[in-house]
């Protein structure tokens, strides 16, 4: 598989075979607003804590906070700036389990970062090979609001 | 929505469909998840996928919003009634999300939602957890994402 057989961006760096057990990846950090996190709810999760400063006050959160969707779509979105657009990636299949541990509230600043757990090649495709990792975010007071363990797809260099 | 003990393993809601345009499908990309496949039809073609791709955080959303939807009916059509719903609480996460096939701009997914089981919270008394196997279909029939989930509802005690 070349880089354009796989559809992979010009800048591609990191490929499968760097990816390494133990290795931490740090990807940044970013503020949430409140207008983004209105207009994420508005679109995908319109429920009233996620939309309106009273019923989030009321929530057990008490206060209006983020959609986990939309938690979880920034993590994406860090993962993408971090390290995935200038990696060989070709997709995920899946997310073994997610876990939303606190709440993300307006003007909250969310750091993310990525352990690689496990890599192996796959059996079945010879330029592919599987990325596991365990991720974290956690917001400006080190609480951390979301852990994920998810698999990524990388493209092998030696096949390039 | 209802409280744990009105909701039995096996029942199955149909939340509906949604469609993936090429223009939702980049939208959402270029906020969340800016990857090649999911960003441009030519990059789509050539990889893994064979099209331009959604993001499966996008095909995840759908599903909330489709749910929302459900739930804020059934909560209206209870208050026509003159009773009071139990307002729903949060979910501690979910497992096992897999995106079995792609899915291509201009796809519709159905998408159903199936009780799996109902217990008390140990750690929050007049509480619940509640697991769900939620499901998305393409045109075929063929199922190309699902994925647990576990929300927090109030028990009826």
């Amino acid at each position: 598989m070349t880089r354009t057989e796989a559809g992979l961006g010009e800048e591609t760096t990191r490929w499968f075979d760097d990816f390494h057990v133990g290795e931490t990846i740090s990807l940044g950090s970013r503020t949430v607003g409140r207008d983004e996190i209105v207009a994420f709810a508005a679109k995908w999760d319109p429920q009233p804590m996620h939309l309106e400063d009273e019923a989030g006050r009321a929530s057990l959160a008490g206060g209006l906070f983020a959609s986990g969707w939309h938690t979880a779509s920034l993590f994406m979105r860090m993962a993408c700036d971090g390290v995935l657009s200038r990696s060989a990636s070709l997709g995920s299949p899946g997310i073994d389990s997610l876990a939303w541990k606190a709440p993300v509230m307006p003007g909250d600043t969310l750091t993310g970062r990525m352990t690689v757990t496990g890599t192996r090649a796959s059996a079945s495709r010879p330029g592919l090979g599987f990325v596991e990792t365990e991720v974290e975010m956690a917001n400006q007071r080190g609480t951390v609001v979301l852990t994920m363990k998810t698999t990524l797809m990388m493209a092998r260099r030696e096949a390039a | 929505m209802k409280h744990l003990e009105d909701f039995h393993p096996g029942d199955a809601v149909e939340l509906g469909t949604w469609t993936f345009t090429a223009d939702e499908i980049v939208a959402f990309a270029r906020d969340f998840d800016p990857q090649p496949f999911h960003l441009d039809e030519a990059a789509g073609k050539a990889s893994l996928f064979g099209g331009l791709a959604a993001s499966g955080w996008h095909v995840a959303c759908a599903w909330m919003r489709l749910w929302i939807d459900h739930q804020t009916r059934e909560m209206d059509e209870a208050k026509a009634r003159g009773e009071e719903p139990p307002i729903p609480g949060p979910s501690p996460g979910f497992d096992d999300m897999r995106w079995t096939r792609p899915v291509l701009a201009g796809q519709t997914i159905r998408y159903r939602t199936t009780v799996v089981s109902g217990r008390a919270s140990k750690s929050r008394p007049g509480w619940g957890i509640l697991d769900s196997l939620n499901e998305g279909f393409d045109e075929t029939g063929t199922r190309v994402f699902h994925f647990t989930s576990h929300v927090f509802i109030p028990t009826g005690g």
